[in-house]
């Protein structure tokens, strides 16, 4: 029998710390040990079903059957039910593309993600990969902005800023030269769709990079990575080093007269970082102080000169804008919000992991059909969305619609749509506490707003929970709040008070004083 | 209206701005204050205080007027309640880390934080956790650090990197640790470093020698001009009960801008040194003893008289335009051409082809608009460190700046070339070989033979490819054996390439004093001598019955002249100091008053005349030097000698000079100039930042900073 088995264990820093290299390892040994049938191991990407991790994959006559989350120890039972050939076990999923949490997703941008091996330039280009690049260099620069414009994508970092806009505005600026800078710092709590497409999908963000450059007029783009991700600094670099050796990057890319290249660059664990000036001047190699804007980095941004600044979910969203045309990207979403967005579960929550939907659907729906409410099993009480900046949403406001401006209008924002979930044993004041803190430990200390007011923030809540002039603090608070909000120079003090006062606003008597000495 | 203008309103009040100007910009002009801490004109943009917090119609927040452009038909208003409620919040923040120790702080009264914080703070701070306490640094003698003071706005750390170009200071840690420190704990060292004191808003950091001598709203602020090089920086004097307490610039665009050098805002303390004369004083039979205003000038107006024809003046190129022009007509009176204030100069072969005075060539603000320098024989950074500030502002605008110079000196902006691994000489006929000049008759013997290195061909090239270049000559070519040599390449190079040929002069009125006749061999306004008198290297070595020193000390100052080889019958010195080299050589020393006891006129390098009032009561029995040498006229029976006040001396001259503005550049050509002998050794040619004049060696202050020490090893 020389019947050839495709098995899949991901190779993604989650499924790993799950215990995925050993179950591959101990997969290997089995086949060899037990059949004659020749296994191919294939390490994939994770398609996001971080609550079934490790999850492992068998193809057979064209279907891929999953098991999971398969532990090191399991692999022998499931060999013996006959994993490769997709038999049965209590850790059967059935096909992989049927599981509800998937199959019920829109995927656009991690449509490749979690299918093959990330770095196999075959695979990439049989599923669709560089056409994109293809069809640019077709077009021209010009009508590469048109499509990129009318998609209405918009940046995935946080500010949601349309990315068509920034690059007419890059690629309008007269230079010498021109970068793209994509921000890979990913420092949202809650948040992992970035480091799931670069671990799952790295040619993708780069050829994003390359129709940005070609699209802008820039022929060096840079990768600010946060070094908390080894795993994908390691496939990043191979991904680069195989796009340059099929000659997908360096000059003359595949013979188009178009110069491009990518280097990778780590940051140094600075939360401030990843806002985009902070994010620059450590590039430059200058500690992650942030600049003033204007100049709007669009105009004169790294080392002065213009560049384009995006997340790498912005980025790794174009080639398929390209490929299939800006208006099929629109056609998705709701309102100003098009197209759609990796929403990532997590905190609290049953079934964490990425969920790539159009625009629209409700917070709940979320958190319930994907999420399947709380891990704990109690009932939500607080939602936090848009990372550690993001306001606590109560119960009530759960049923708001996701997207950009309705979000906006409940108070909230979507960020990079990372999702934390809290149940009823939460403390709320802890948790306006720890905003403030977080900014004092993570304010790069520039602005006096943010500087003194986190540092201030976190004593007078101590005092109000010490219940001391409690009335004039409450006060004191709210004004030390807009203060922050009002004169902060980045998001990073003037969005600090969101988290703070919305849990102020919507859970008052986490806010009481405290008896029997608990502070 | 043209394109790139907008019109706005502010408060209310219709105004036109230019496209891109910060709303700050615009309310200073029409006078609207803005709150502002890490703002400042001369910096670039921080944003980071958040103080200048106004309100703009339909923006969502107030907006920083520092880092906000103005748009066309934006309403702003400086003064609402809502732009003052958010000032305020930015007031009270700082408020809560800032210690309340103004009563024992020197910036109290004259501090911006305090202002402001008398404008829009609470009395009672609501926040009532312990204030931040930093840990002070010695930074050097200059400058006193209170860092628990510090707001953060980081000026200081801007003018390091920017118009130091070294970063001196810089800010270390994150957020509310955030810290402004020199990174190691050494002395700031750099010649313009004070300047961080004023652009300091509170008072974080200080001057150190001023330190709780002085509340400022007890001084009064006297306007008056440097004393110590070409440029004449504007400033002011800080006087308390008439003395000097301290100097601050005054802004000058044309000259300064808002800088001053630390010389020139520490010498002050030398005013007050013990080593200062407080009465005249005579020596008999080889014992000094104090004697009387009146004795003296007798005593002096006698043995002038007596010398007569014979007679030798030598006086500083720091003495005002007054002084200077009183010594020549003293002279001339006398009937004696021997005067010269030339003190360090060697070479005087070429001397008919000195220029009417020694000029810059272009105006110091033209400096930073060069496209080409060619700094030939200066340590610029020392003779003139705002002249080397603006070249520094030139070549970050791109112009290529190359100097030629035996001495190793570092410049904070990328040097074009620089030329010094063969003597000066040597350098400077490669260049001009380079430019083309061999034909030129004037050189054509210097550069027989010559050939051209790359660097020196590289110097030309970006000489002649400049749309407006300088060639500077400083004082170390001025002070060379082959002065006149260097000075003829020099004036070749500049010729062949377009260029202006300038003079970074000695002192500060070398102009002045070349105007006003202090010259052996030419008279006031320029005209050349009948008979030529004996030049300043002559007049220190040579013999004869009586010789006036003005405000020059042996041996420093005139390095000719030393005590024991004394050529002459009678010595006599006008001077501010006693020193022990006066008191070997010297019969009569008369106490006269430095720059700030006197009023007088500094003319500068681009020939700006800069006129001053006295500042300071004179310190014992001193008496401004033109008062001295008033009364000396006439006690020698000089015609036209009744001046009430000393603009009436410096009318008479510039009535005399007419209105043709003073000619500099080289007045020679044609005639082939020989090689002086004589090699560069730096060590005698070039002088020390604070040796140059008695003020600065006296000065406590400056003597104890790195660079003195530097300059007393080396010497
Ligand atoms: C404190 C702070 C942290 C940020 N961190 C990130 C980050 O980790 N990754 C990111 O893509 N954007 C981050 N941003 C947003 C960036 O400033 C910027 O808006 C974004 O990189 C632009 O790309 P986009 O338009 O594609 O979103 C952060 C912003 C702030 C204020
Ligand atoms: S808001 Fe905070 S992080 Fe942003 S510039 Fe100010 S101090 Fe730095
Ligand atoms: S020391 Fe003074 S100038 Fe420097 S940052 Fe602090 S307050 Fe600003
Ligand atoms: S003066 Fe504008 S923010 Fe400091």
């Amino acid at each position: 029998m020389s019947r050839s088995v495709r098995v899949f264990v991901p190779r993604e820093t989650a499924a790993v710390s799950l215990g995925a290299d050993e179950v591959a390892v101990a997969l290997e040994s089995a086949a060899q040990r037990n059949h004659g049938m020749a296994v191919e191991l294939v390490r994939n990407g994770s398609r996001g079903l971080s609550w079934l991790e490790p999850l492992v994959e068998v193809e057979t006559g064209g279907t891929r059957t999953a098991y999971g989350p398969v532990a090191p120890e399991d692999v022998d039972g499931l060999v013996a039910a006959g994993l490769f050939e997709g038999g049965t076990h209590a850790l059967s999923l059935g096909p992989a593309e049927k599981i509800p949490y998937l199959a019920t997703q829109q995927r656009w941008t991690f449509r490749r993600v979690g299918i093959d091996d990330p770095l196999s330039m075959d695979a990439y280009r049989a599923a669709g990969g560089f056409e994109g690049i293809g069809r640019a260099f077709e077009l021209g620069p010009s009508a590469v902005l048109e499509h990129v414009i009318e998609s209405g994508l918009r940046g995935r970092g946080g500010a949601g800023f349309p990315a068509g806009i920034k690059w007419r505005t890059v690629a309008a600026a007269t230079a010498d030269r021109k970068y793209i800078a994509c921000n890979a710092d990913e420092g949202d709590s809650g948040t992992f769709s970035d480091r799931i497409l670069m671990e799952g999908d790295p040619y993708t963000l780069i050829e994003g990079m390359l129709i940005a450059g070609y699209t802008v007029g820039a022929h060096k783009g840079y990768i600010y990575l946060r070094s908390e991700y080894p795993l994908a600094r390691r496939i990043l670099g191979q991904a680069i080093a195989n796009a340059r050796e099929h000659g997908w990057l360096g000059t003359n890319v595949r013979d188009s007269g178009f110069d491009f290249d990518i280097e990778l660059h780590l940051g140094a664990g600075s939360y401030v970082c990843g806002e985009e000036t902070a994010m620059l001047e450590s590039l430059e190699g200058k500690a992650g102080l942030i600049r003033y804007k204007p100049p709007l980095p669009a105009l004169e941004g790294l080392f002065g000169k213009p560049t384009v600044v995006n997340n790498v979910v912005t980025l790794a969203s174009v080639p398929d804008i390209v490929r299939l045309g800006g208006a099929a990207y629109a056609a998705l979403g709701s309102g100003r919000s098009k197209g759609t967005l990796a929403f990532q579960l997590a905190g609290n929550v049953k079934r964490g992991g990425l969920v790539e939907i159009p625009f629209g659907a409700t917070l709940r729906s979320l958190i319930e059909d994907w999420g399947g409410g709380t891990a704990s099993g109690r009932p939500v009480r607080a939602v936090q969305v848009g990372g550690p900046l993001g306001a606590y949403l109560p119960d009530s406001l759960l049923d708001t619609p996701l997207d950009y401006e309705a979000f906006a209008a409940a108070g909230g924002m979507i960020g990079h749509g990372g999702i934390v979930v809290f149940d009823d044993t939460v403390d709320m004041a802890a948790q306006a506490r720890f905003a403030m803190e977080f900014c004092s430990v993570e304010s790069c200390g520039k602005c006096t707003p943010c500087r003194i007011g986190s540092v201030r923030g976190v004593e007078v809540i101590d005092r109000i929970l010490g219940n001391q002039d409690r009335a004039a603090n409450l006060e004191l608070l709210d004004e030390l709040c807009e203060t922050m909000v009002q004169g902060s120079l980045c998001a990073m003090g003037g969005l600090t008070p969101y988290p703070v006062k919305s849990a102020l606003k919507h859970f008052p008597g986490d806010f009481e004083p405290r008896s029997g000495g608990k502070r | 209206m043209s394109d790139d203008m907008v019109n706005l309103e502010v408060d209310g009040r219709p105004v036109q701005a230019r496209k891109g100007q910060m709303i700050i910009e615009v309310t200073d002009a029409v006078g609207a204050y803005v709150p502002r801490f890490c703002y400042h004109e001369k910096l670039s943009i921080a944003a980071n205080c958040r103080m200048c917090l106004v309100q703009v119609e339909k923006a969502p927040k107030p907006l920083p007027a520092c880092a906000t452009p103005v748009g066309e038909g934006m309403k702003i208003f400086t003064r609402s309640p809502y732009a003052i409620a958010a000032q305020k919040a930015t007031m009270e923040f700082l408020l809560i880390n800032h210690p309340l120790d103004c009563p024992i702080c020197d910036q109290g009264g004259e501090c911006e934080l305090q202002d402001l914080a008398m404008g829009y703070g609470r009395d009672v701070s609501r926040y009532t956790e312990k204030k931040r306490v930093v840990k002070d640094k010695d930074i050097g003698p200059l400058v006193s650090t209170d860092m628990t003071r510090c707001i953060h706005c980081t000026r200081c750390v801007r003018f390091g990197q920017e118009i130091a170009g070294i970063p001196e200071l810089g800010t270390t840690h994150r957020g509310e640790n955030m810290k402004i420190s020199t990174y190691i704990e050494k002395s700031i060292d750099h010649e313009l470093s004070a300047n961080i004191i004023d652009l300091c808003p509170v008072g974080a950091l200080n001057n150190k020698p001023y330190r709780y001598s002085a509340r400022a709203w007890e001084i009064e602020q006297r306007a008056t001009v440097a004393p110590h090089d070409c440029v004449g920086s504007n400033i002011y004097a800080h006087v308390l009960r008439g003395t000097v307490k301290r100097i601050v610039p005054r802004p000058n665009e044309a000259v300064n801008e808002t800088w001053i050098s630390d010389r020139d805002r520490f010498s002050y303390e030398a005013i007050y040194s013990a080593d200062r004369l407080t009465t005249p004083r005579v020596r008999e039979n080889g014992e000094w003893r104090d004697t009387d205003w009146e004795s003296a000038l007798k005593l002096l107006a006698e043995k002038l008289q007596a010398a007569g024809k014979d007679a030798g003046i030598l006086l500083s190129p720091s003495s005002t335009t007054e002084e200077a022009y009183l010594l020549a007509k003293i002279a001339g009176h006398l009937g004696s051409p021997n005067i010269d204030h030339r003190l360090r100069r060697q070479d005087f072969s070429d001397q008919d082809n000195d220029p009417e005075a020694p000029l810059l060539g272009l105006e110091i603000a033209a400096l930073e608009q060069v496209d080409g320098a060619f700094v030939v024989g200066s340590s610029i950074r020392r003779e003139a460190p705002i002249l080397a500030h603006r070249l520094r502002k030139a070549a970050l605008r791109g112009a290529r700046v190359s100097f030629a110079c035996p001495e190793p000196e570092s410049y904070h902006f990328g040097v074009h070339e620089y030329l010094s691994d063969a003597g000066l000489l040597t350098e400077l006929a490669g260049v001009a070989a380079a430019a083309g000049c061999a034909s030129n008759p004037s050189v054509r013997d210097l550069l027989a033979g010559v050939s051209a290195t790359a660097a020196q061909q590289r110097v030309a090239a970006s000489l002649s490819e400049a749309g407006s270049s300088v060639v500077l000559l400083g004082a170390i070519a001025e002070r060379h054996p082959a002065a006149a040599a260097l000075r003829t390449l020099a004036a070749a190079i500049a010729g062949a390439t377009d260029s202006a040929l300038g003079y970074v002069s000695e002192g500060a009125n070398s102009v002045g004093a070349s105007l006003a006749g202090a010259l052996p061999h030419r008279e006031a306004g320029g005209a050349a001598r009948g008979a030529k008198g004996r030049c300043a290297a002559e007049i220190a070595t040579g013999k004869g019955p009586a010789l006036l020193l003005f405000g020059a000390e042996p041996g420093p100052d005139v390095p000719a002249f030393a005590s024991e080889k004394r050529g002459y019958g009678f010595v006599a010195a006008c001077t501010p100091f006693r020193s022990d080299a006066l008191e070997a050589s010297a019969d009569l020393l008369l106490p006269v008053g430095t720059f700030a006891e006197t009023s007088g006129t500094y003319v500068n390098c681009e020939g700006r005349w800069q006129s001053f009032a006295g500042v300071a009561r004179p310190v014992g029995e001193a008496r401004p030097g033109w008062k001295v040498l008033r009364v000396l006229g006439n006690l020698l029976d000089a015609p036209d000698f009744d001046y009430e006040n000393s603009e009436e001396v410096r009318d008479e001259l510039s009535a005399h000079l007419g209105s043709t503005p003073p000619k500099g550049g080289y007045a020679g050509g044609g005639k082939p100039v020989k090689a002086g002998a004589g090699s560069d050794d730096a060590r005698r040619l070039d002088v020390p930042m604070y040796q140059v004049d008695g003020l600065v060696r006296r000065a406590t202050a400056l003597q104890r900073t790195p660079e003195a020490i530097r300059g007393r090893e080396g010497c």
